[in-house]
């Protein structure tokens, strides 16, 4: 099985690595389309800010590859907001897979934002969350969000309501990042390569 | 629900954890990878690892035991100790560090903070304040100090605070050198003041002796998550029995065991 990790000027994606390493899978990082679509796996991570990452796959046309693939791919955490239709961080017109809108958490007193830590996801669709228990704990990092929408197959409560994880045909998507979720992580990105 | 964190903190030193560890079920308890993965399969929700390593080669073994933790453990980390520019950030990120701890160098360059934050993130730069209640001409006042808490500066730590996150700071570390190694309990009315000042999370630090004390700095202290070290080591607290004791008393708590 050939698995590829997106390079893209998106923050450092190393944990990433270490994720898959540890699971025994080897994975190419490389953002040449060819290797891209040739792959059985791909995954779009990503940590950083919206617009910048957006305009950097626009100039290596990374923005119309990846909407056009047809093998699974899992966006995470920035990875997971480019795949939306747009972000409020800096006004960003993003890829359109997902169609919702990306929004910052409203100013809430008792929430800080980013919302940083431990959370709880819950009501699990498809096959990601598979062998998940109810009420499993992941690692958030973010301060915009997708609201809960058609797509969400795992959703969590921060000020709102919001989308955990989205999926659409072949398309899955995680706001937290699995690589350092613990177990429950490395559960949901080993059933990702199973897929 | 967000949960409150448990931090333990690992001093390393050439490499080796030091402040003597107590772990019989360890081959090697100096090993701060396997010290490290002890804790995170406890249950611990992050790791601090603290280089107090001064040379150069120190430097470069420290850089090596990040990328052992980052292969090993698949919980969040911050490691700090002696970091000044954003070549030491980029090296430590690279090696698979999910966050960097700055405290000295924030403190002599506060533009070093915006640097840093614009250049990987705010959400991997936290800052580190050491901080005592001393007598200054105004009265009692508390003041950030440097190298180890050792050297008091001109910064009054709770505006302090505030600018470090102005600046660009994810989180803040908060140590109190008056409560730090007493285990009497952590600087509770400091602690709340800072994170009640904060929209960033502020980790707490110094004076845990009990379990109670955890309960105090997340309530009445504000805390988003207390960091310990030897009670920890020592076995004087098992994370598994206070993370149970913390959720008993209602505290959101991710329970791994």
């Amino acid at each position: 099985m050939k698995t590829v990790i997106i390079k893209y000027n998106a923050g450092n994606v190393q944990s990433v690595m270490y994720a898959l390493e540890r699971i025994g899978t080897s994975y190419l990082y490389t953002d040449d389309e060819e290797e891209i679509r040739s792959a059985d796996k791909v995954i779009f991570p990503g940590v950083g800010e919206a617009s910048t990452a957006m305009s950097y796959l626009k100039k290596t046309g990374l923005d119309l590859v990846i909407p056009s693939l047809k093998q699974p791919v899992f966006g995470t955490c920035i990875g997971m907001q480019l795949m939306c239709k747009y972000s409020e961080e800096n006004d960003t017109k993003c890829m359109g897979i997902f169609d919702v809108d990306v929004k910052r958490f409203p100013a809430t007193p008792g929430f800080k934002v980013p919302h940083m830590g431990w959370n709880n996801i819950s009501g699990y669709k498809g096959e990601l969350t598979k062998g998940l228990t109810d009420d499993a704990y992941v690692y958030f990092v973010h301060s915009y969000a997708a609201p809960v929408c058609e797509y969400t197959v795992a959703s969590c409560d921060y000020v709102t309501p919001f989308s955990a994880m989205l999926q659409k045909d072949n398309f899955y998507a995680a706001q937290f990042h699995c690589e350092i979720s613990g177990n429950v992580g490395q559960q949901i990105i080993e059933n990702f390569l199973k897929i | 629900m967000l949960t409150k964190r448990i931090i333990p903190c690992l001093d390393v030193k050439e490499g080796r954890t030091v402040k003597g560890v107590n772990f019989v079920n360890l081959r090697d308890a100096g090993d701060a990878v396997e010290l490290g993965a002890m804790y995170a399969a406890q249950g611990a929700d992050e790791l601090v690892y603290l280089d107090i390593t001064a040379t150069v080669e120190g430097r470069s073994t420290f850089i090596d035991l990040v990328r052992r933790v980052a292969h090993t453990i698949n919980i969040p980390f911050t490691v700090g100790g002696g970091i000044s520019s954003i070549a030491d950030v980029s090296a430590l990120l690279h090696a698979g560090a999910d966050k960097v701890s700055i405290n000295s160098s924030a403190v002599r360059n506060p533009d070093l903070i915006n640097e840093l934050s614009l250049e990987f993130g705010s959400q991997c730069i936290v800052v580190a304040i050491d901080t005592r209640y001393i007598e200054t001409e105004n009265g009692r006042e508390h003041i950030v100090h440097t190298h180890g808490g050792r050297k008091p500066t001109d910064l009054r730590t709770i505006p302090w605070a505030k600018e470090v996150e102005d600046r660009g700071a994810g989180e803040i570390l908060l140590t109190s050198m008056d409560t730090d190694g007493t285990k009497n309990g952590f600087a509770l009315e400091l602690t709340a003041t800072v994170s009640g000042n904060a929209n960033i999370p502020v980790i707490a630090s110094g004076g845990a002796g009990n379990m109670e004390h955890f309960y105090d700095v997340f309530t009445t202290g504000k805390a988003d998550a207390g960091l310990a070290a030897s009670i920890f080591h020592f076995r004087e607290i098992d994370i598994p029995d206070l993370k149970e004791y913390l959720a008993g008393k209602d505290l959101a708590m991710r329970m791994t065991i």
